[in-house]
């Protein structure tokens, strides 16, 4: 079947899609836009989680039929050209980023939170992390980064 | 395989009856896991998406909700966590935000796991299913006679589920549940319970604790018969309440639990959660 969907402010259009397919093989194996990590496709870590409509979703479990005409923005679509969104600085300055995996996951749903509640507190931010898994940085860097995200943010204002 | 977008309820229904094996999906979070893990290819996958009825609900004139099938976790803590406060609490455990923000109340009773979290507290305050088929027209179930079986309920083939009816809370209601962790968890077991003052009744609801979920009937009428209802909560009754609790379970060993384990869990969960209910009704008293 055919998809046409807006993926980070573009019109998009795929061809031959299977229809038991997935969101994220749509965005990684006919988008190229492998941002979007495939590590669990059951919904357990959130690293494939992008924004379907402005919410927060977990690309495995969107089967890519769901997306006509809705729009989607991937972690690559966090960004401004070359200038990153202030929780993609946050992440690096913080030393939040390990291997890098779950990063992207984290990264879309960190900067949803803070869209939502600009001044998240502790118990927030990890319930709002709770579906993200990393295997690497024990988290705590990862709490620093989305602090240092939400005063920044405040901040510009 | 097919992929089927229709526009309308009307065309979903005539979608469903031409084929038993068309896949109804919504959130997706049940359907896609088993895409993704081979574990079912069915004939077609049914989008209920587009049809934006279905995440709606509305007050109808006999004062009862109505909340569409199709209305996400994340909506109903949001807007539906003072009227129908045991159904938004078991929202808020279910998976994580990203799962909430796409999984369904429909979704949970199309997949009628004994597992699923909504069973109890939709048991407990008396919930019944809005089924509709093209042929057979609307069907009413009470969630009493909606589990059969293991991930089996009572719609027909050629069925949707359109929506849960349910009455605004008439008094305190909660939900518990035991898990090995705070997120992402399937429940161990969990229990449901709605206090109705003003009729001296008492709803239940038991999860993962049997085939299906259940109510605690016993539990149920002798809690109504011994509840001073203007007085203090007797300590011994609560205790035998929780008895009864675990006795109306019938629960397996598995990987997260022994059936032993499931049992004592109940009766301490049926006691808090009593606990819990009274405080609210002993604080509304003080104001009132
Ligand atoms: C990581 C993860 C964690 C989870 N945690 C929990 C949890 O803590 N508690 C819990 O209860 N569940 C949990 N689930 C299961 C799932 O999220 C819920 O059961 C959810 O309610 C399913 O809703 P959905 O809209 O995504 O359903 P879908 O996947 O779209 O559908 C589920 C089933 O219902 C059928 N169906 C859907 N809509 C209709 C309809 N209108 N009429 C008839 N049949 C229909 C489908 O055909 C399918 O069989 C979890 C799932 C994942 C992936
Ligand atoms: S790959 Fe989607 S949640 Fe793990
Ligand atoms: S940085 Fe490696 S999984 Fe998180």
């Amino acid at each position: 079947m055919r998809v046409n969907c807006t993926i980070n402010g573009k019109d998009m259009e795929a061809d031959d899609v299977w229809e038991g397919e997935s969101l994220l093989y749509l965005l990684r194996d006919r988008m190229g836009l492998p941002g979007s990590k495939n590590a669990c496709e059951q919904g357990e870590c959130g690293s494939c989680t992008v924004y379907l409509d402005g919410i927060p979703a977990c690309a495995c479990l969107v089967a890519a039929g769901q997306v006509e005409g809705r729009e989607i923005r991937t972690v690559e679509g966090l960004a401004d050209g070359d200038k990153l969104d202030p929780m993609q600085e946050a992440f690096v300055e913080c030393g939040a980023v390990q291997c890098g995996f779950c990063t992207p996951g984290l990264v879309v749903q960190a900067h949803d939170l803070i869209e939502r509640v600009p001044d998240p507190s502790d118990a927030e931010i990890r319930e709002s992390l709770a579906g993200n898994l990393c295997r690497c940085t024990g988290y705590e860097k990862i709490l620093d980064a989305v602090r240092l995200a939400a005063t920044r943010k405040a901040e510009a204002k | 395989m097919e992929f089927l977008r229709p526009q309308t309820w009307g065309d979903a229904l005539a979608a469903k009856a031409d084929d038993v094996d068309v896949v109804p999906i919504q959130g997706g979070t049940d359907v896609m896991v088993e895409m993704n893990f081979d574990l079912h290819r069915p004939g077609a996958l049914l989008d209920l998406n587009p049809i934006t009825e279905l995440t709606e609900w509305e007050q109808l004139p006999d004062g009862t909700l109505r909340v569409g099938a199709g209305v996400p976790y994340v909506r109903i803590i949001a807007e539906l966590g003072d009227t129908l406060p045991g159904i938004a609490q078991a929202s808020r455990t279910v998976g994580s935000p990203q799962i909430r923000n796409r999984g369904t109340v429909g979704g949970n009773l199309g997949g009628a796991s004994p597992a699923g979290d909504l069973h109890a507290p939709l048991l407990a305050a008396g919930a019944t299913v809005e089924v509709e088929s093209a042929e057979g027209g609307v069907r009413m179930i009470p969630a009493t006679e909606f589990y059969l079986g293991v991930k089996r309920n009572s719609c027909r083939p050629d069925e949707l589920i359109r929506a849960f009816h349910v009455a605004p809370a008439a008094g305190p209601q909660y939900f518990s549940k035991i898990g090995t962790r705070n997120a992402m968890v399937i429940a161990v077991c969990s229990f449901s319970i709605a206090l109705f003052p003003q009729e001296g009744r008492v709803g239940t609801g038991l999860g993962s604790a049997a085939p299906t979920p259940r109510r605690a009937y016993d539990a149920e009428n002798y809690l109504a018969a011994e509840l001073e209802w203007d007085g203090a909560l007797d300590p011994r009754v609560s205790e035998e309440f929780g008895r009864l609790v675990s006795a109306a379970a019938s629960p397996i060993d598995d990987v997260r639990g022994t059936a032993d384990y499931r049992k004592h869990a109940l009766s301490v969960m049926a006691r808090r959660t009593l606990g819990w209910a009274w405080r609210d009704l002993t604080a509304a008293r003080k104001v009132a």
